[in-house]
């Protein structure tokens, strides 16, 4: 039994980056009719906002301290950072602690505005355009984003650790631990999803917007500017990957591929939950993030070796063979 | 027995009956128009025809054989062509490799794998392709880009794909919709011709009656799904049930 | 000539040269000069220009002309060099086997993966086709280990029975692969003057394969199959309303793309026997797309152009580096010299991927039909100015 729950949290946090990421993807598709496939990169963007975050936080000056010296006798240099000369050592060093939280702040405006450009500049020419040529012409921004990272953060994982408050274990029953952060995670991807589904649910934008994915061409005949409200949609879109990015930090350091390796399997999660649907992706992401982690167990692994490696796919072969329109998906959409 | 008949036909979308109890029959080498009101059901009886829809009743029989549970391809197979509301062609190929493909699927079925051979060897096939663009002057544009002529083209270019198939039985679904008068009456020219040279029929679903009774043998009127009169165009005209069923749209 | 008409044969006829003389056109800087590093005259690169280029043709045979995007075609690169290289294991060194090994096991992959996700159409095909190579990945690197070596990749050893051949050499090495006693790694250096050109067996080899695939893509490209597979991308409802079974072509456009690439990894693995799963993963199937829509989707040179270009930046443009750079723009004052590297050096170098991502965006969003559309605007704008009168051109979709 406990053995049953480990695995199923064990699904939640990579479930959790699955839903977020495939959510966007869904809102992007079935709103702007667009495959983005730089929505990965929009991940990776979005931890790298809390390497960016991470690094301004520890600026710092150096001073000479003349107490101590290296090895070679000369004084020592210390490097302090401006904010602890601000705010004290000790209310300077929490705030660069807590600098992964902090990062949500920072990165909601920059992805808004990441995806801002990138709609208004790039997709919005691709509406008409096949889906063959989004998915290319997307891939290829990936790669430019993925490229101009790496060309500024370098190849290697950063790590960016979570604060020291959140980032131990916790014991949830007598049996089971299980990483703090990880829960974090999980409680924020649902915040995130919720506060996605009210405000489509509950604002007139929203309903605009779940108009306009069921019928665009009648929305547009009432008059309503459609294109700017999915211009903030693919935004929003943007914000949530990125913030699924920026928390992810913590328990996989960012790399420059990182968007790369998720986006297939978001992808493939957007497939098994059904093109268009909202509560799909989010459920298809749950669902196969917990199904990865328990083809994980090693009973199971020894009954059928491998089968942790290809369970994903599987899966969605299967769903797109015998229920082409996934879990969730609606009738007439891209059929 | 007519070269098509069908029988008891009913077809439902969820709670919305679509189509009841549709019997008709169209008689070899004549001119069967089917008319009604918008929502009568007039294209989805044609989808049951060709393939696209499978009705939930009854059975449609062409030429003996049933049409039921065949795919579009095999349904054209057996002589069967169809017209769309919309000129459906092959807009990224030119009018003369559009007119090509009808006439491999002609010779060759619905598939045969020849990768080796060149499409310019074949002499027959092209000849009897540029007497058919002859036909319907459509000669001087075989190079042109099919996606880039006019509408009137387009509807000629793909009544001569299906022509040139020598269907036994065409199928036309609203061939002058949306076309301005002068390319209304040629089309109408068009289609006299090829019923007084041919031996075919034609089913035509079309809602301008100026078109129906220059060409229509026959009529059907359909309304809500069924089949209301049957009869000679001239009998057609003055009918009270069909000046009632078309004034029923109207209010 | 051959069955083509007066244009393809030119092409042909041009291709051909081309690849023959490649060891020369490759090579104009003599060895001393500082802009030799530009050479890409030698053995390994040329191998992978034609190989690259007959996976690239294969796959434009079903993206091109059918528009299946397929996210999926490096499996049976894959699957083809591991055939090739457990030839090499249990038979014999000699190429011919063992590449027509991984040309019918990649088939038989291909027919398999094609009929399940040619169930499915437009991005549902992706997903499918990047499923199967995905799984393929996974499983060669895991479970198949067996069969693959895992991560450390299908490799010759001294023990392999190598039944019509020898185990190793007199002098107790791993054997050579061959063509009929023709070593694959055999070459040798033409020096004329300052410049030096290598002439390397293998890389003719692989031309001679590559001008084959070449002539037999053209040959479909005309022929009433490559109608088909065009009419398929065009309006599959029609060309079933006519009386046509869209399936089989699809597969068989499908399988004959498979075994092109089956072909390209036996290649790989005849220049250079061993075989690794990296090979197999979804980037290097994203790399043949951005072959081929760079080169030209549905264009007959296209993909080969494509596939030159990626291969040339992946291996000569990634090496210009700072000190080039500086050497380059020397003639410019000091201070806008700094400058004009500092902007320029992202884009090259290590930065490569980012120049091709950038021009890949630039060819999708501006020129569909890739390089070959780009030249021939350019060409057609040199014609108007000749002539006066400006008949434009009639549109010949497959060039």
């Amino acid at each position: 039994m406990d053995s049953i729950i480990l695995q199923i949290l064990n699904g939640l946090d990579k479930g959790s980056a699955y839903a977020l990421i495939a959510l966007g993807l869904t809102l992007i598709f079935g709103t702007l009719g667009v495959v983005n496939f730089a929505h990965g990169a929009l991940f990776m963007i979005g931890a790298f906002c809390s390497v960016t975050l991470q690094r301004i936080l520890n600026l710092s000056y150096e001073t000479i301290d003349a107490t101590q010296t290296d090895f070679l006798g000369n004084p020592l240099k210390v490097k302090t950072p401006y904010l602890e000369s601000w705010f004290g050592p000790e209310m300077g060093s929490s705030i660069i602690e807590w600098s992964v939280p902090l990062a949500i702040l920072f990165a909601i405006p920059v992805m808004i505005g990441i995806g801002f450009i990138m709609e208004r500049g790039l997709i919005k020419h691709f509406y008409k355009r096949p889906h063959a040529d989004q998915i290319l012409v997307t891939f290829g921004l990936a790669i430019v984003l993925q490229e101009i990272v790496k060309y500024y953060f370098g190849a290697n994982p950063i790590q960016t650790p979570a604060p020291e408050a959140l980032s131990g274990i916790a014991q949830l029953t007598s049996t089971i631990v299980y990483p703090v952060w990880r829960i974090v995670y999980f409680c924020f991807s649902l915040l995130i999803i919720g506060a996605v589904f009210a405000f489509l649910q509950f604002t007139t934008f929203g309903m605009v917007v779940r108009a306009g994915m069921a019928d665009r061409e009648t929305v547009g005949l009432l008059g309503i500017d459609i294109d700017r409200k999915f211009t903030i949609m693919f935004g929003i879109a943007a914000a949530v990957a990125g913030l699924a990015g920026v928390m992810y930090g913590p328990i996989n350091a960012p790399n420059y591929h990182m968007g790369m390796d998720f986006l297939v399997l978001s992808f493939v999660v957007v497939v098994v939950g059904g093109m268009g649907s909202l509560p799909g992706a989010v459920l298809a992401g749950f669902l196969l993030g917990i199904l990865e982690s328990f083809a994980s167990m090693e009973q199971v692994i020894t009954l059928i070796p491998g089968i942790n490696q290809i369970i994903i796919y599987l899966v969605a072969i299967v769903i797109l063979l015998t229920r082409p329109r996934g879990l969730m998906g609606r009738k007439g959409v891209m059929e | 027995m007519g070269i098509l008949e069908i029988k008891d036909v009913g077809k439902r979308f969820g709670g919305l009956k679509a189509l009841s109890d549709v019997n008709l029959s169209v008689q070899e080498n004549t001119c069967h128009a089917i008319i009604g009101p918008n929502g009568a059901g007039k294209s989805t009886l044609l989808n049951c025809l060709v393939g696209k829809l499978i009705p939930d009743t009854g059975s449609v029989m062409f030429q003996g054989q049933s049409v039921l549970g065949r795919s579009p391809h095999e349904i054209n197979q057996m002589g069967i062509s169809r017209v769309f509301q919309t000129p459906e062609i092959f807009g990224d190929l030119t009018v003369f490799e559009n007119m090509m493909i009808p006439l491999f699927a002609k010779r060759d079925g619905a598939y045969r794998l020849h990768a080796i051979e060149s499409v310019s060897n074949e002499r027959t096939l092209i000849e009897e392709a540029e007497k058919m663009l002859e036909e319907v002057n459509m000669l001087d544009k075989r190079h042109m880009h099919s996606a880039s002529m006019s509408r009137g083209d387009k509807r000629r270019l793909e009544m001569a794909m299906c022509l040139v198939q020598e269907p036994k039985l065409l199928l036309l679904d609203e061939p002058t919709a949306g076309m301005a008068r002068a390319d209304t009456n040629n089309t109408i020219d068009l289609l006299k011709q090829i019923k007084d040279e041919r031996d075919i029929t034609i089913a035509i679903i079309e809602h301008d009656m100026h078109v129906v009774f220059s060409l229509a043998d026959r009529i059907t009127v359909l309304a809500q799904g069924t089949p209301l009169v049957e009869d000679a165009p001239e009998n057609i005209k003055g009918h009270p049930k069909v000046q009632e069923a078309y004034l029923g749209e109207a209010h | 000539m051959l069955g083509l008409d007066k244009k393809d044969s030119t092409l042909l006829l041009i291709v051909v040269a081309l690849t023959m003389l490649a060891p020369f056109i490759l090579n104009p800087f003599p060895t001393e000069s500082g802009l030799a590093q530009f050479n890409a005259g030698y053995p390994d690169l040329m191998q992978r220009f034609v190989i690259f280029g007959i996976f690239a043709i294969g796959f434009n045979i079903l993206f091109g002309l059918t528009g299946y995007l397929s996210f999926g075609h490096a499996a049976f690169l894959g699957i083809g060099s591991y055939s090739a290289v457990w030839m090499f294991k249990l038979l014999s060194m000699n190429i011919i086997p063992a590449i027509l090994l991984s040309v019918v096991i990649a088939g038989i992959f291909a027919l398999v993966i094609g009929f399940v996700s040619l169930r499915r159409t437009g991005i549902y095909f992706s997903i499918l086709t990047l499923a199967f190579a995905q799984m393929s990945f996974a499983l060669a690197y895991s479970v198949l280990t067996p069969l693959t070596n895992g991560e450390t990749g299908l490799q010759l050893t001294l023990n392999d029975p190598r039944i019509l051949g020898i185990s190793q050499t007199a002098d107790g090495s791993i054997p050579v692969t061959n063509l009929f006693g023709l070593e694959m790694r055999g070459a040798f250096d033409l020096v004329v003057g300052p410049w030096s050109f290598t002439f390397s067996a293998g890389y003719y080899v692989c031309a001679v394969v590559m001008l084959l695939a070449f002539y037999m893509s053209i040959r479909i490209f005309r022929s009433p199959f490559g109608l088909m597979l065009r009419a398929i991308k065009s309006n599959q409802q029609r060309l079933n309303y006519t009386g046509l079974n869209p399936k089989p072509y699809t597969l068989a456009a499908f399988v004959i793309s498979g075994m092109y690439a089956g072909l390209a990894g036996g290649l790989m693995a005849a220049m250079d026997p061993l075989a690794g799963a990296e090979r197999m993963q979804w980037t290097a199937s994203g790399e043949v797309v951005l072959m081929t829509i760079l080169g030209g989707a549905g264009t007959l040179i296209g993909p080969v152009l494509g596939a030159g270009m990626i291969k040339y930046f992946e291996n000569i443009f990634s090496k210009i580096n700072d000190n080039v750079l500086h050497s380059w723009f020397s003639f410019m004052p000091d201070g806008l010299e700094d400058s004009v590297v500092f902007i320029i050096h992202p884009f090259v170098g290590k930065g490569w991927h980012l120049t091709l991502g950038i021009i890949f965006m630039l060819v999708v969003t501006f020129l569909p039909g890739g390089l070959v559309e780009g030249g021939q605007r350019i060409a057609r704008l040199f014609r108007r100015k000749k002539t006066v009168e400006p008949k434009s051109a009639k549109t010949e979709p497959a060039e």
